[in-house]
């Protein structure tokens, strides 16, 4: 019997190729024959499609590609299209949003007109597929729980780039497209507005985004650990005794006095991962809008600690020399 | 297939591996507790850098005292407005210490013939000799106006200079290079440079910060305020300032601040309070003494964009905390004090 005790699937099955469930409506808009690859057999399922791409996909690659190409070429030309540099600096570079001065307005193209496009278009790009994902969900039969979680990130992706700029009255709020340059945004963010550690719905964002990885850790490991009774196989060891499952459910009892089940351990894990990004976005939702300073409002609020000075009496020397600050 | 899945895992692996040689730095280092315990305020060093960087922060021994008794400078040499008040062993002195501070090699324009015409003294031909009287009067204003920052060390010429005619840490403007209206929309951030520890951050932070005095707070100091004063551009720009700084001296953030509210000064190093006087020092060398002598300057001691060569923190500190490692040098060489007169004139705060 295969184990999962390693980091690769080390027994491949293979049949001849499946092309799916048969279901009522679009069962000829899937494309391409199914093939097999060793190496993708190693990390998941060795058969390669069919696919279905159908409307909403399409225009979502369309839009997603579109956005990809105008933040990559405006990269580019930041560098004076020297291909090289393009390179050294990739990590770098940045679609910079318009400057404070134009506020809500739409600014030429090369004063951040390319940002707001590019970001319509990945905005476009996301929610088509999150639509696809839905109807894709529909015409299988299954829950929308996958377009709903995906919709919990772009609720995100939308107050940082959208809902908050407009709020603050100002595109210049919102995060550049580069990898350093959003990073250290995030922390220039944190910066100007009084330090973020102190944003109780950040805290909340951080509780769920660590709780998913415990969460992930201990849902792993388990099924792992009883992969020798066959415990990947969850549904029938869900309803019968002596399985894997309760081997598992066991195993927990134990150590901590209780357990999920195979099914409430995915109702964890999705709440889990679903609020890390609903509760962050209403803490972006809040900075700047509602609260200017969070280490102040924590200070108000009675929960930020207050440490003994070593070096007590250090007073601003603009208030002494009357200078500007 | 299974021997393309192992070479595929063994280039990730050099590729991880390559990838954190180069850019992280090797371990040793020491910590240094600064603030109350807990809150992570805290010096990190790496006693193997600081080894090999030391010889970088020496101070060259000091030439014989001269004696200050005697005829005055002035009564026997011509234009000398700003030392004329030295005796003429100190007068001397001090032109020899310039000499090995500032032109210290051997061939031509070297020496004494880096500022002066070779055979006349008096002569003013030579800009540098017009720079070298403002940067002398710089130095005695920085160790009588400026002792907020500078202390007792104060400066000398060495503490730019290092034996170079141009100090090795100056900056200038930064021309908009950019070859067409789109590749400007990034121009000045985006790029990987010390000044701003390699972060992403504006680089040219100096023109507003360091010559103007552009706000440089960006926190609100009530909890809730409105409308917003600093845009998050500005604590861009602010940030690319405090890296900066960072870098220049060769420490931390909580050096000066406690991080966790960066803005509250009752949480604040003593240390900040030399470094706000620093930043209004810079300001006044980059406005009252070096901007001013642009048009002494020959084309090619002038920046891309025109403008004279300035002075940020890491002109002096070049690294450190205190240059030259707070060597004294300054007490070695009283000729850099103003006449004594002007002296207590010019000590009065304004």
């Amino acid at each position: 019997m295969a184990e999962y005790q390693y980091l690769f699937t080390r027994l491949q099955v293979r049949g001849p190729a499946y092309p799916g469930v048969p279901i009522a409506a679009d069962e000829s808009q899937r494309s391409g024959k199914p093939g097999f690859s060793y190496l993708l057999g190693l990390i998941g399922d060795a058969q390669i499609g069919p696919i279905r791409l159908g409307m909403t996909g399409f225009l979502s690659l369309v839009f997603g590609v579109l956005a990809f190409e105008i933040i990559g070429f405006t990269m580019l030309a930041s560098v004076n299209w020297n291909l090289g540099q393009f390179v050294r600096q990739l990590f770098w570079l940045a679609l910079e949003p318009p400057k404070p001065e134009y506020g809500l307005r739409i600014p030429p193209l090369h004063e951040g007109g390319w940002w707001i496009f590019a970001g319509a278009c990945l905005t476009l790009s996301l929610i088509l597929w999150n639509i696809r994902v839905y109807l894709r969900s529909k015409a299988l039969g299954i829950g929308p729980h996958t377009a709903y979680a995906f919709a919990a990130a772009i609720w995100l992706y939308l107050v940082l780039g959208f809902i908050r700029p407009v709020l603050m009255g100002s595109w210049s709020e919102a995060v550049p497209f580069g990898i350093f340059p959003h990073l250290d945004w995030t922390a220039a963010f944190s910066i100007r507005y009084g330090n973020l550690f102190y944003n109780p719905f950040h805290a909340l964002s951080i509780v769920f985004l660590y709780g998913s990885t415990l969460l992930f850790a201990m849902h792993g490991a388990t099924i792992l650990a009883v992969g020798r009774f066959g415990g990947e196989r969850e549904v029938e060891h869900a309803v019968d005794r002596g399985t894997a499952a309760e081997r598992a459910g066991l195993f927990w009892r134990w150590t901590m006095g209780f357990n999920a089940t195979y099914e409430s351990i995915h109702r964890w894990a999705w709440w889990f991962a679903v609020l890390c990004p609903i509760t962050g976005g209403i803490g972006i939702l809040l900075t700047g809008t509602v609260v200017d300073n969070w280490y102040l409002w924590a200070q108000q609020h009675g929960f930020a600690p207050v440490y003994p000075q070593l070096n007590p009496g250090i007073v601003d020397p603009a208030i002494s020399a009357g200078a500007r600050p | 297939m299974r021997f393309y899945a192992f070479i595929a895992a063994v280039a990730i692996g050099l590729a991880g591996t390559v990838a954190a040689l180069f850019s992280l730095e090797r371990p040793g280092m020491l910590t240094a507790q600064l603030g109350y315990r807990g809150t992570g305020i805290e010096a990190v060093v790496n006693p193997r850098l600081i080894a090999a960087n030391a010889p970088r922060h020496v101070a060259p021994p000091a030439i014989d005292p001269a004696d200050p008794s005697g005829d005055r400078a002035s009564t026997i040499y011509e234009n000398v407005p700003v030392l004329g008040h030295l005796s003429i062993e100190q007068f001397g002195r001090i032109m020899q210490a310039m000499s090995e501070w500032i032109y210290p090699g051997e061939g031509e324009n070297q020496g004494c013939n880096g500022c002066h015409v070779p055979g006349n003294f008096a002569a003013e031909d030579m800009y540098q000799k017009t720079v070298a009287r403002r940067m002398l009067q710089m130095v005695q204003a920085i160790n009588t106006q400026q002792t907020a920052h500078v202390g007792a060390t104060g400066v000398t010429c060495y503490t730019c200079h290092r034996g170079l005619a141009v100090p090795a840490e100056v900056w200038s403007a930064t021309p908009n290079t950019a070859s067409s209206a789109l590749a400007g929309q990034a121009a000045g951030q985006n790029t990987p440079l010390p000044r701003t520890g390699y972060a992403s951050l504006p680089f040219d932070t100096f023109t507003p910060y360091l010559v103007g005095n552009a706000p440089i707070r960006v926190q609100d100091t009530v909890a809730r305020s409105a409308p917003t004063a600093a845009t998050m551009q500005q604590t861009e720009w602010s940030y690319g300032l405090m890296m900066h700084m960072s870098t220049g001296l060769g420490v931390n953030c909580v050096f000066c601040h406690n991080s966790r509210a960066f803005s509250d000064w009752e949480q604040s190093q003593p240390q900040r309070v030399v470094a706000w006087h620093g930043i209004r020092m810079v300001r006044v060398i980059n406005t009252e003494y070096i901007n001013p002598l642009q048009p002494s300057f020959p084309p090619h001691r002038l920046g891309p964009a025109g403008d004279p060569l300035k002075v940020n923190c890491a002109t002096c500190h070049q690294g450190v905390n205190r240059p030259l490692n707070g060597a004294q040098m300054l007490r070695d060489y009283p000729e850099l004090m103003p006449p004594a007169p002007e002296r207590r004139a010019e000590a009065t705060p304004r």
